[in-house]
This record gives structure tokens, C-alpha cells and sequence, in this order.
């Protein structure tokens, strides 16, 4: 029974949100619903670390869809690097749960909240989706299941503005759903096969043909535009603005991350980092976007007024720490990035959390608002200070692990512009971040403004777990660092 | 048994501090005494030698490592923070003692770093536990000072981060041991430790931010982050020469602007940077005489400036004023705190029987048996000058100076008991100097008091007290603006301080021009800036979907052209 049961376990991962929703749109209120949400997440994140263990101990898992055996069937797939991401996101998943229920009733209107729960839990399915599957069709398909959703979930904001966001981001979504498509379909007319690993197999046979280039091309760009790597950026700032306040801190935390997942993905496991890197020069074009990521996004989310869109000039920035780590194609690169991936996860989920909950409370988050909130809402701004630390990269955070080992990475083949990228970029953050310490510590509240108390104590349970959970990291770094060295092992093979 | 990084004296003071806010008035208190009480009892009974070890991702850190030198430091830090935890006593602020604390601490856990990725970390605590003491005191001026120390405290913490990851990818290794000009990342890290040991161009942030913080806030600043630069200094770089002539630099130009200064807080900011000016001249000798030189002038010059600064700070707190024009006249208001104003400046003007003359000396010596006599002079000079723009002129103008406006109480018995404290830790270290000697990196073996060294120090001391007398006379000393008027020739009095505003207007109007100049540079590029990257701006507005799509499609054709 019980071998039963951890044999279906990667399946689970997906079924349990795909059933989750359709339940909560029969259950057609927000109350029932937001509970089955917890519910599932929580389960989901539990099945991931059970995964995440088995995978440590046992090697990877592979799992046949239906019984129908690859490469003909559904391959599910888990190895040391997608557990450890899906784990992220079923964490960040199962605790923006916990949050949402305040947040959601202030800001979704209560007939509408069913549904809203429903998409949460859509998109969630496609984020564990597209990190367990095996299959590269699979992908594009769980890839259009969480943005579809997730246009949704961003059009639900409160403002007016949300919905030309979402229109935006979809567009600009399914544009990069298309690419993607478009690469899976030269990849499958060259080899085939939709299996990644036959894909792999039947790859350098076929490698030197325009047609597999032009498919990594189109690869590169369509998950580069769902991750919003500069100049493909600009539809993030607006969505995640004008997003409710438990979407922002969701998506922020998690969609970006599992895209740039998606692409390692692509690069190293189906067409090898020797054809992607050595062959074609693509991790040059990514090293310099990077840059240009994180020195243009730093500088936006300095003149930014409005705090969401700060942090989401700063997520555009910070998505460039992640690139330029796996762009190296080391294993110390990919390492940077993994460990970067959960550490942006944890802050920028904290980050968005702390600003909902302020939110919450005011109804806007401008910098002028929140002036002088820091002793009305102690508690929030402490942990969003916390968070703010980790992102700048001070010792004892997480965001000092992610930074030192990336500069590591990027100092082991001498590449010193980039560290000095680096440096430079944090030194910006600490301006922005700075920016808002100031203005929630040393202004006074505006005139006119009531004074207002702390958020819900579950907002604010949510948001200092993550706060703690980047300290924790920030003090013992050795799991982090060790699951996704083992993940950059796993996918670059052992000796790169 | 506790984890590494947690058995760690400087842990121990750094979570005392954090844990204060939260306790009630009196708990406070006695935590603020306790921790460095105890903290410096454990050091004490730590076996030099000591290390302790932790992993962190593929390196060993040392969080711990007490040898002599680091001992030195480590019981004068523990010793500071003590008295002026006493000195603080009567504040009900919450936050002060903790950032004192967290902020001794942390001086305290750098001291004892091991290893580079440690000290760093420590480097970067003390910058912000600082700059948060500036900013208790919640004055508007404050926090623009607090910005700018801050700034500079960081840059000091991002060049100390390059050099060590420059240095620690070079050599694989980690440790904090000799680093030197010539390793890599060798000038980086000394840039780091000149910008906090406050090198001449890269001292304004010290006469910027000290005399800007509260009464009991300067008392902590003026013990910790210089000294601790001091200690990285003789640590990485003893015996570079290059810091010889930087240190003789540092002991000359800021006296100058001591004598200018009216506030006499500013006075004494400029006196510390001269004191760490022989620090440095002893750091770059090098020898074992001169390192315990340098490690007993810290000691003892910790303990005088913190003792001038404590009686600056209860008359500021007791008066209002700190400015020399606005006060004078408090010797027989404030007995005891002129008494020990005037120990303090006999001590910082090596008095002998003081502690500043056993730990001068010793600088004196290793200078003088290096054969580098331009540079003996120069400190000689500097440090009979130091009863012109200190010894005499702080406890004169704000005790003995004529002015009957003020009237005032004697300063609380907190701040009386520790600056009472301190004084007996300045006279018996004179008085004593083995005591001094026995924590000393490297065993003494000198006396300072024979009779011809106590002879020569007399005659420099009155040849400079009657240098001050026929000045002071002739009106050639530049009396602080808005001065008492004296019986003095007109032309000089005027010539002079004339002469004086000349240079400070020619000066300040360099500056004006310079810093205007740049000004408008930065202005013009952050307008730049601003407009593409402010909310209307190109690089941050809303691009419009055909704009986004046809980014792709560039990135798109990017890709193909690089791969064809």
C-alpha cells in the first residue's frame, strides 16, 4: 500500500492541484475553497519533499504516465535539480497559502474568490508540471496551463490597470508559448521524439543542422520572455503591480524561476551545455543580457515611487544573478544558479508579502504612503527590512550565500567585469532598498492619514517565515549549497 | 557546546545588544555592564593561541583566533565598551546601548576573525551598528551625516569584499594573516582599512560624523571602528613601508584644523586622527617594538580620547553647548569633570606619569631604532603640538575660559563615575606601564622612565607650553570665532584669525567649486538617468505590445545570425 503510494507519488504532485480546482468551482465559495487551496499545497508540499528525499538517497525517479512507457508515453522525471525546484515552489506555494486568505478578502470580490482559488491552483499544477515532466510537448502544455491561469490571476487586481497588464502578459506570454512550440516542433521534425532524454540521444546526429539551431534560437527567446530576461522584460513590471498582493508574492517567488528551469532544462539536458555553449556562442549573448538585466533593472527599481514596481524592476535585475550563473556553464555557475533560484524565491516572496500586507492596510503602496509605517506596522516593516538585507546580500542572508557563490563562479574562469556587475548591481539595491527603509523608518506620516494598525496574524506568520527561512539559510548554507551543486552535477554530468 | 560562530566573545556582546531592546530599564543596565564584563573575563581566560573552526560551503572559517595581538585589541574593546556602557547609565533611549553594543561587538568579533570572509562580515556589522548610533539621535542634520557615513563605511566593506575575493581566488586561501602591497587584491584591502583607519583624503568622514552624534554616542564611535582598522592594518600590512609617511602625514595636517575648529568635539575628531597617524607610522616599521607600540598607543589612546570625549560629552549634556565660542567658566561649576578634562589632556599631551607617554615612547623608540629620523621629528613635533590644539585648548575653553553666561550642574554620577574610572586606567597605566606591557603583543622589554626620557619630555612639554604662551600673547593663536576679547595687540588678533578665515574662505571656496562642479556633474547624470529610468522614462515606462514584440523578434534574429 504504502510502495503504492510512493511509486504514484510524482504523479500526485500534479493530480492533486488539476483535481483541486475543478473542486473549488463546485464548491463555489471562497471560504471552502481557500481551505482545499491550503490543503493541496500543503499535501503538495509535503509529496516534494518526500521526493526531494527519495532522489537524494535513491537517484532519479522515472515515471510512466498512464503505464505507457517512454519514450512513446509521458515520461515524469525527477532528478537532484528539478526536486529541488519544485520543492521551492510547493513551499512557497503551501506557505503563500497560509497568507492568502486575508489578503484575498480584502482584495477579490467574495462571489469571484472561488474562482480565484481554482486559478491559483491551475497555475500551480502547471509550475509542478513543468518541473517534473519528462516530456518536452508535456512542458509546452503545463508552460500554457500556468499562464493561461495565471493571466487570470493578474487580471483579478483591484485597479483598472490589471487588466491591460494581463493583456499584455498575455500576449507577450503566448508569443513566448509560440517560440517555444515553434523550437519543440523543429526539435521533434529533426528527431522524432518529444522525450527529452531520445530527444538528447537522437540530437548529435542531427546537431549541425539550421533547422536544430533555429530551434534552439526560438527556445532560448520563448522561455527568455517567461522569465523576462532584458529586453524581453517589460511585461513583468506591470503584472506583477497590479496583481493581487497574494499573486505578486506567488508568481514573483516562483513563475520566473521555473521558466529559467526550463531553459537549463533545454540546454543541458536535452541539447548538452558542449553543443548550447561550446559550439554555439550562446552563453556570451547571455552573460552580457544579464548584465544589462541587472544593471538597467537595478536603476528603474531605484526612480520607481510605487514599492510593488520597485521589486519588480528589482525581480528583473535579480532574474539576471540567475542567468548569468548557468550562462557560465560550469558547474559552479549552475550551482550560483540554483542557489539563487531558491534565495530570490524566499526573499522576493517575503518582499512582496511584507508589501500586501502593508496593502492591506492602506489600500496603496506608494513610498509616500508608507511613509512613517515603520512603527505603526513594526512587525511587517521589520521583516521587510530582513528581506531587504538578504536581497542587498549582507552576511548571515541568504542573498550573501547566493552572491558569494556566483561571484565565485563567475571569478573561477576570470571573468572580473562580471564581478564587478555584480558588486555594483547590490550596491544598488542597497540604494532602493534604502530607499524604502527611509521612508517606512525616518519620515513622518503624512498628514491626513489615520493611524493603522498590524496586518492579520497570519500574513504576518507567513511573511516572517520566509524571513526566517533566508536567515536560515544565511546560517546553514551547507544544504542549500550541497542539493543544488548535487542539481548542477546532475545535469552538467560529473567533471565539467 | 556552543556552535563555532556563536563561541565567540564578539557574538556574546552582539547578542546582549539585540536582546536589550526587549528588557525593562534596569535588566538594560546590567546587561549593558554584564556583557562586556563577562565578555572580557572569557577572552581573558581564552589560552593565546586559541582558534576555533567552522565550514562554511567548501572554505574553514575562523571565527575565532586569539594570538597576542588580536588579545591586545580584544581586552581594550572589551574594556571601552564597559566604561562607556557606565558613561551611558542614565539614557533611557532603547536603542542606544543595543546599537553600543552590537557595535563593540562586532569590533570586538572582526578583532577576532580568523579569516577574511569572517572579518568582513564583522567589518560590515560595525559599519551599520555605527551609522545606527548616529541616527538615534534623530536630528535631521543627523541623518544626512548618517547617510553620508554610512556610504563611506560600505564602500570601505565593497573594497574590502573585491580585494578578499581577489586575494581568496588567487591563493586559495583564506586565512587573515601578512597580506601585503604586493598580493592580489593587496591595494584593494588596504584601501578598505585606510578608508576606516582614516588615512589624510580619506579621513572626512571622521570630523564629518563624530562630533554629530549624541553625548554618549561619540564616546562609543571614537573607541571602535578606527582602532579596529588599526589592528586589521598591523595584521595585514606590518612593516609597509608606505604607511610611513602616510602615518608622518597623518600626524601633521589635521592639527592645523584642530586649531581652527570651534567645536570642540571636531577639535578632538582631529586630534584622534593625528593619535592614529602614529598607529599607522608604527604599523608601517613593523618591527615587534613597533607593533607593541602601535597596540599600546590604541590601548591607551582609546582610554584618553574616550576620557576627553566623556567630559565633552557631559558638558554638552549638561550645557547644551559644545562650541568653544559659547562656553568657559565651568571649572567651578563642573569640578570634577574639569578635573578629569585636564587628566585626559595631560595624557594625550604625553605627560609623564601618564598613559599616553609609555605608549608614545615605545613609538617614539622603534622609530628611533629603525633610523627614520625625519619621521622621528615629525612625530616629536606632533606630539609636543598636541598640547597646543588639545591639551590646553579643550580644558581652557570649556572650563577656564572667562564666561559667566552659563550656569549649570555637575554632570550626572554615571558619566562622573566613568570618566573617574577611565582617568585612574590612564593615570595607573602611567604609573605602572608594566601593567600596559604584560598585554602587549610581544614582550617589552623597555623602560620609559629614566631620568634623562622624563627630562627631555619636561623640557619638550614647557618649550611647547611656553610656545603656546608667547603665542597665545602675540594673539597668534586662532582663536575660535565669536572668541572672549583679551588684552591683545588689534592688529594681530585681527591678522591673524583674518589670515585664518582667508585660508578657510579660500578653502571652502575650492571646495564649493570642486564640490559644485561635481555637483552639477552628478545632477546631470542623474537627470539623465532619471529621464530614462523614472516612472515616464524609456527604460521604465510601459512600452507599448508592438515595442515588446518587436524586442523579440530582434532578440530572435540575435540568435540566428550568431548561430549561422
Amino acid at each position: 500500500m504504502i510502495e503504492a503510494f510512493f511509486a504514484q507519488m510524482p504523479a500526485l504532485v500534479i493530480v492533486l492541484p488539476l483535481l483541486a480546482a475543478p473542486i473549488c468551482v463546485l464548491l463555489h465559495r471562497g471560504g471552502p475553497s481557500w481551505f482545499v487551496y491550503l490543503l493541496t499545497t500543503w499535501a503538495c508540499f509535503g509529496l516534494a519533499f518526500l521526493l526531494f528525499v527519495q532522489v537524494k538517497i535513491g537517484g532519479p525517479i522515472s515515471y510512466a504516465m498512464g503505464g505507457w512507457a517512454p519514450p512513446f508515453g509521458i515520461e515524469l522525471r525527477l532528478d537532484a535539480l528539478n526536486t529541488v525546484v519544485l520543492l521551492l515552489v510547493s513551499g512557497i506555494a503551501a506557505i503563500s497559502s497560509v497568507y492568502a486568505k486575508a489578503s484575498v478578502a480584502a482584495e477579490i470580490a467574495s462571489e469571484r474568490a472561488y474562482l480565484f482559488y481554482a486559478a491559483l491552483l491551475l497555475c500551480f499544477c502547471g509550475l509542478a508540471g513543468i518541473t517534473v515532466t519528462g516530456d518536452a510537448f508535456n512542458l509546452f502544455v503545463f508552460l500554457e496551463i500556468s499562464s493561461l491561469s495565471s493571466y487570470a490571476l493578474i487580471a483579478m487586481g483591484s485597479k483598472r490597470r490589471a487588466l491591460l497588464s494581463a493583456f499584455q502578459y498575455l500576449i507577450m506570454g503566448t508569443i513566448g508559448g509560440t517560440f517555444l512550440l515553434i523550437g519543440i516542433g523543429f526539435l521533434y521534425m529533426m528527431t522524432g521524439s518529444l522525450n527529452m532524454a531520445d530527444i538528447a540521444a537522437r540530437l548529435p546526429a542531427v546537431a549541425d543542422t539550421r533547422t536544430v539551431e533555429a530551434g534552439l534560437a526560438f527556445i532560448v527567446v520563448g522561455t527568455s520572455l517567461k522569465f523576462a530576461l532584458f529586453p524581453v522584460h517589460v511585461w513583468l513590471p506591470n503584472a506583477y503591480t497590479y496583481a493581487p498582493s497574494s499573486v505578486s508574492a506567488f508568481i514573483a517567488a516562483t513563475a520566473t524561476k521555473v521558466a529559467v528551469y526550463a531553459l537549463m532544462r533545454f540546454l543541458f539536458t536535452v541539447f548538452g551545455a558542449a553543443y548550447a555553449f561550446d559550439q554555439l556562442p550562446l552563453g556570451e549573448v547571455l552573460l552580457v543580457l544579464s548584465v544589462a538585466a541587472m544593471l538597467s533593472g537595478s536603476m528603474a527599481a531605484i526612480f520607481q515611487t510605487d514599492v510593488k514596481r520597485l521589486l519588480a524592476w528589482s525581480s528583473i535585475a535579480q532574474i539576471g544573478y540567475i542567468v548569468m550563473g548557468f550562462a557560465l556553464a560550469s558547474t559552479a555557475g549552475v550551482t550560483a544558479s540554483v542557489v539563487h533560484m531558491v534565495n530570490h524565491g524566499l526573499i522576493k516572496g517575503a518582499l512582496f508579502m511584507a508589501v500586501g500586507a502593508m496593502f492591506w492596510r492602506l489600500r496603496t503602496i506608494s513610498l509616500n504612503d508608507i511613509a512613517g509605517l515603520g512603527r505603526q506596522m513594526p512587525i511587517t516593516s521589520a521583516a521587510f527590512v530582513v528581506a531587504g538585507l538578504s536581497l542587498i546580500g549582507v552576511p548571515a542572508t541568504g542573498g550573501f550565500i547566493s552572491k558569494w557563490v556566483l561571484l565565485e563562479a563567475v571569478m573561477a574562469p576570470g571573468h572580473y567585469w562580471l564581478a564587478a556587475a555584480i558588486l555594483v548591481s547590490s550596491l544598488m539595491a542597497l540604494i532602493y532598498i534604502g530607499r524604502v527603509v527611509e521612508a517606512l523608518y525616518f519620515r513622518e506620516r503624512p498628514e491626513g492619514h489615520p493611524a493603522v494598525g498590524e496586518a492579520p496574524v497570519l500574513m504576518l506568520a507567513a511573511t516572517w517565515t520566509l524571513v526566517l527561512a533566508n536567515i536560515a539559510v544565511g546560517l546553514y548554507s551547507t544544504p542549500l549549497v550541497g542539493a543544488a551543486e548535487r542539481a548542477a552535477r546532475a545535469v552538467l554530468g560529473d567533471g565539467v | 557546546m556552543l556552535p563555532a560562530w556563536l563561541n565567540n566573545p564578539g557574538m556574546l556582546l552582539i547578542i546582549a545588544g539585540s536582546v536589550i531592546p526587549l528588557l525593562p530599564y534596569r535588566l538594560r543596565m546590567v546587561v549593558l555592564l554584564g556583557a562586556p564584563a563577562a565578555s572580557l573575563l572569557w577572552l581573558w581566560q581564552i589560552p593565546l593561541g586559541t582558534t576555533t573552526t567552522m565550514a562554511l560551503l567548501d572554505y574553514t572559517l575562523t571565527p575565532m583566533r586569539v594570538d597576542g595581538l588580536a588579545f591586545t585589541f580584544g581586552v581594550i574593546f572589551n574594556v571601552a565598551a564597559f566604561l562607556s556602557g557606565v558613561y551611558m547609565w542614565h539614557t533611557h533611549s532603547r536603542l542606544e546601548p543595543a546599537a553600543a553594543l552590537i557595535y563593540a561587538g562586532s569590533a570586538l568579533g572582526a578583532v577576532l576573525a580568523g579569516d577574511l570572509i569572517t572579518l568582513f562580515m564583522f567589518w560590515e556589522v560595525t559599519a551599520i551598528a555605527s551609522a545606527l548610533l548616529l541616527v538615534i539621535r534623530g536630528l535631521r542634520d543627523a541623518m544626512i551625516v548618517a547617510r553620508r557615513y554610512l556610504l563611506v563605511q560600505i564602500g570601505s566593506g565593497l573594497f574590502l569584499m573585491g580585494g578578499a575575493a581577489i586575494y581568496i581566488h588567487a591563493t586559495g586561501d583564506i586565512a587573515f594573516g601578512h597580506i601585503g602591497l604586493d598580493a592580489p587584491g593587496g591595494w584593494l584591502i588596504l584601501l578598505a582599512f585606510g578608508i576606516k583607519a582614516a588615512f589624510p583624503l580619506l579621513h572626512n568622514w571622521l570630523q564629518d560624523a563624530y562630533p554629530s552624534a549624541s553625548a554618549t554616542g561619540t564616546v562609543v564611535l571614537s573607541a571602535f571602528t578606527t582602532k579596529m582598522a588599526i589592528y586589521a592594518l598591523a595584521r595585514g600590512y606590518a612593516g609597509t613601508d608606505l604607511l610611513i609617511p602616510i602615518g608622518a602625514v597623518m600626524t601633521i595636517f589635521p592639527i592645523v584644523y584642530a586649531m581652527l575648529a570651534n567645536d570642540l568635539r571636531r577639535v578632538l575628531s582631529y586630534s584622534l586622527n593625528v593619535q592614529l597617524g602614529f598607529m599607522v607610522v608604527a604599523v608601517g616599521i613593523g618591527t615587534e617594538l613597533a607593533l607593541n607600540g602601535a597596540a599600546a598607543h590604541a590601548v591607551t589612546h582609546i582610554l584618553y580620547k574616550a576620557l576627553l570625549f566623556m567630559s565633552i560629552g557631559a558638558v554638552l549634556h549638561q550645557t547644551g553647548h559644545v562650541r568653544a565660542t559659547e562656553l568657559g567658566g565651568l571649572a567651578r561649576q563642573m569640578p570634577w569633570t574639569t578635573a578629569f578634562c585636564v587628566i585626559g589632556a595631560a595624557s594625550i599631551s604625553a605627560f609623564p606619569f601618564m598613559a599616553g607617554f609609555v605608549s608614545k615612547s615605545l613609538i617614539l623608540k622603534a622609530v628611533a631604532y629603525e633610523h627614520w629620523p625625519g619621521i622621528w621629528i615629525t612625530l616629536t613635533a606632533a606630539s609636543a603640538g598636541a598640547l597646543l590644539y588639545v591639551g590646553i585648548k579643550i580644558p581652557y575653553f570649556a572650563f577656564f575660559a572667562p564666561n559667566d553666561q552659563i550656569e549649570c550642574k555637575e554632570a550626572p554620577l554615571n558619566m562622573r563615575l566613568a570618566m573617574g574610572l577611565t582617568a585612574i586606567a590612564c593615570i595607573a597605566l602611567g604609573l605602572v606601564p608594566s601593567l600596559l606591557y604584560s598585554i602587549l603583543p610581544y614582550p617589552v622589554d623597555y623602560n620609559p622612565y629614566t631620568a634623562s626620557h622624563i627630562v627631555s619630555q619636561l623640557q619638550l612639554l614647557a618649550f611647547s607650553a611656553l610656545v603656546f604662551w608667547l603665542a597665545w600673547r602675540a594673539g597668534l593663536y586662532p582663536l575660535p570665532k565669536r572668541a572672549v576679547h583679551l588684552d591683545t595687540d588689534w592688529v594681530y588678533r585681527m591678522l591673524l584669525p583674518r589670515f585664518g578665515y582667508v585660508a578657510e574662505r579660500v578653502y571652502h571656496a575650492v571646495l564649493a567649486k570642486f564640490g559644485s562642479g561635481m555637483n552639477n556633474v552628478t545632477d546631470r547624470g542623474m537627470g539623465r538617468l532619471r529621464l530614462r529610468y523614472d516612472a515616464r522614462g524609456v527604460m521604465s515606462r510601459t512600452w507599448s505590445t508592438g515595442w515588446m514584440t518587436l524586442w523579440v523578434a530582434i532578440l530572435l534574429v540575435v540568435y540566428l545570425v550568431l548561430y549561422y
